[in-house]
């Protein structure tokens, strides 16, 4: 009996103490999460309390954690300066033609190099990718004689070409993924209906592909949207800058104005993360897509 | 004979690969892409090459110097401070983004509740253009307005004003990019944990392995593909940082590509050894890629 009840403490003991160990870490697993979520979207919680704050209170020392008083002074300078709004519609002009001129060629490549058969294939693969490591400083210079010479300086077309060249490998690598997952029984059936290689491609890949190209259209505009470098370098007039350029060098008077700063900042930022809470899923799967199978 | 017969073959294979409408379709297609890369990408980095091998300014070409302007370059005091505060960056800001990535992708390498919060919010810092949170963060540096310099002075950390203090600019950099891209490491490494099969721990652990010499045995040996692949892209990432360096620490902390910046846009003198510090950074950047395919024997295969 008491040999029996001794083993079966001996038996239980460590159970129960991995039990206890397995709480103690899902508590340590929960809290470490807590923190990284919180110190990820943390700069966005604590500017945007910055700008909906009077400007004594933003001086105050200590700072505030919850605003005393909220006021929208802030954001109405904001939305009634109308550097920033043309500053607005300027980014969404760039990144939107940017995103569909890259929908647009790199479609078509990308199913060339999925599906079509042709010796240089990963010669011209290659080629298009090693582009999203060029570091773009490397170019500005001779970028910035050849657009003053057929006078795209200052134009949006100086930002939108530089920034399709420098998200097509994004675009390309995402849709190459994702034509390659196609199933090919729909795509030979047309061609043995006597569908030519371009029809096949617009009737029966394109509509097949539509979640894909929305995935690869949200990453390049987001990439597109967040490009400073050549903004700064080719448009130096507030009718073209985008807000990455104008945001930074937002000032009033005589000194920045900070509330109006950190409303800006919020406001082409919120877009984007309204689109991240959306789309998390696609975008996860765009952004590792093909960096795991190697 | 041999000739003639290899001309043939050659020639046949010519014929089948742009003789069919097929085959001509696929280059068709490709083209566009392959011409707009050509024009606006390689064909810059030729003519910086040449213009780095020229004296003259912006405007005008000035004649044939060699290698001076990459003496002189090499010589000025702004790119040395420049070279040495980018590879401290990188070397810095890679290793935490991959220590801590690691960390948060083996943590969340299993079902729990919130999962899709968690990715979504590490997505947040990800989507940020990075001007934009430079700026973000810069207010929250600032010394009279910014949470982070009252903190800092509160707790003794920090005695001079840190967005005018080269050092902590520095650390602050390092730090800014590490809340901006782990998330995106520890995505990429969580991925590629996602595709070890569970049998292969169940093996080790009916074999005695325990969790140290499973994660070193197994975890990383079948890692070292992602890793290497997300490795090299911060590195290339963080090599040519400019918007962080230019916007956040206001034009005071040079790296290699803001160096670039002010001598090809600014300044009025520099513009060759700009052109020339253009080409270091291409050159650099190409060789550190070439070594982690070659040395670290990196996977470059893109066939399936």
């Amino acid at each position: 009996m008491a040999s029996a009840t001794a083993r079966e403490g001996v038996a239980a003991a460590p159970t129960g103490k991995r039990e206890r160990r397995g709480n103690l870490g899902m508590i340590l697993f929960y809290i470490f999460l807590v923190v990284f979520v919180l110190v990820s979207v943390f700069p966005l919680l604590w500017v945007f309390k910055m700008s909906i704050v009077t400007k004594s209170e933003l001086f105050a020392s200590p700072p505030t954690f919850w605003p005393q008083n909220p006021t929208g002074a802030s954001w109405s300078r904001v939305f009634s300066n109308p550097d920033f709004l043309k500053a607005l519609r300027n980014s969404v002009i760039i990144s939107g033609i940017t995103t569909v001129a890259c929908l647009f060629f790199g479609s078509i490549a990308a199913y060339s190099i999925a599906r079509l058969r042709f010796h240089f294939k990963s010669a011209v693969l290659t080629f298009i990718l090693a582009i999203a490591f060029f570091p773009q400083v490397a170019i500005i210079a001779p970028l910035f004689k050849q657009f003053s010479e057929i006078g795209l300086i200052n134009t949006y077309w100086a930002a939108i070409v530089a920034d399709t060249v420098f998200a097509l490998p994004l675009t390309v690598w995402l849709l190459v993924a994702f034509f390659r997952e196609l199933p090919k029984d729909l795509e030979e059936a047309a061609r043995v209906d006597g569908a030519t290689t371009i029809q096949a491609f617009r009737k029966v890949i394109i509509p097949l592909a539509a979640p894909g190209v929305f995935t690869a259209a949200i990453l390049t505009f987001i990439q597109a949207w967040g490009d400073y470098i050549f903004a700064n370098t080719f448009l130096f007039d507030s009718s073209t800058q985008p807000v990455t350029v104008i945001i930074p060098n937002f000032a009033g008077v005589h000194t920045i104005d900070y509330g109006a700063q950190s409303a800006a900042a919020v406001i082409v930022t919120v877009p984007l993360v309204v689109l991240v809470l959306i789309f998390q899923r696609r975008i996860v799967s765009g952004l590792t897509a093909g960096a795991v199978k190697g | 004979m041999a000739t003639v017969a290899k001309k043939r073959r050659g020639r046949g294979w010519l014929k089948e690969e742009f003789g069919s409408p097929d085959r001509r379709a696929a280059y068709y297609m490709v083209l566009p892409v392959f011409l707009i890369v050509l024009a606006v990408a390689f064909y810059p980095v030729v003519d910086s090459i040449w213009l780095s091998l020229h004296g003259g300014t912006a405007t005008i070409t000035g004649p044939f110097v060699g290698f001076e302007n990459y003496a002189t370059m090499f010589q000025n005091s702004n790119f040395q401070q420049g070279l040495v505060d980018t590879i401290i960056f990188t070397v810095a800001s890679v290793t935490i983004e991959f220590v801590i990535g690691l960390g948060v992708a083996l943590a969340i390498n299993r079902s729990f509740k919130g999962r899709g919060l968690v990715r979504a919010a590490v997505l947040v810092p990800w989507a940020f253009p990075t001007a934009i949170s430079a700026v973000m963060w810069r207010l929250m540096f600032q010394d009279q307005i910014g949470v982070i310099s009252y903190v800092a002075h509160a707790l003794g950390l920090i005695s001079s004003p840190i967005l005018s203090n080269t050092h902590l600019l520095l650390i602050a950099c390092i730090l800014v990019d590490a809340w901006k891209t782990t998330p995106f490491m520890a995505l990429l490494l969580l991925a590629g944990l996602q595709t070890i099969p569970e049998d292969v721990y169940e093996a080790a652990r009916v074999d005695g392995a325990n969790a140290m010499q499973r994660f070193l045995r197994i975890t990383l040996p079948l890692l070292k593909p992602t890793i290497l692949v997300a490795v090299l892209f911060r590195t290339l990432d963080a090599y040519r940082v400019y918007d962080l360096f230019w916007v956040m620490t206001g034009q005071q902390l040079e790296s290699l590509s803001t160096f670039v910046y002010e001598s090809v846009r600014i300044s009025q003198l520099q513009f060759p050894e700009g052109n020339a510090a253009a080409v270091f950074i291409f050159v650099t950047a190409f060789l550190l890629a070439l070594f982690f395919i070659k040395v670290l024997g990196m996977q470059t295969s893109t066939e399936e």
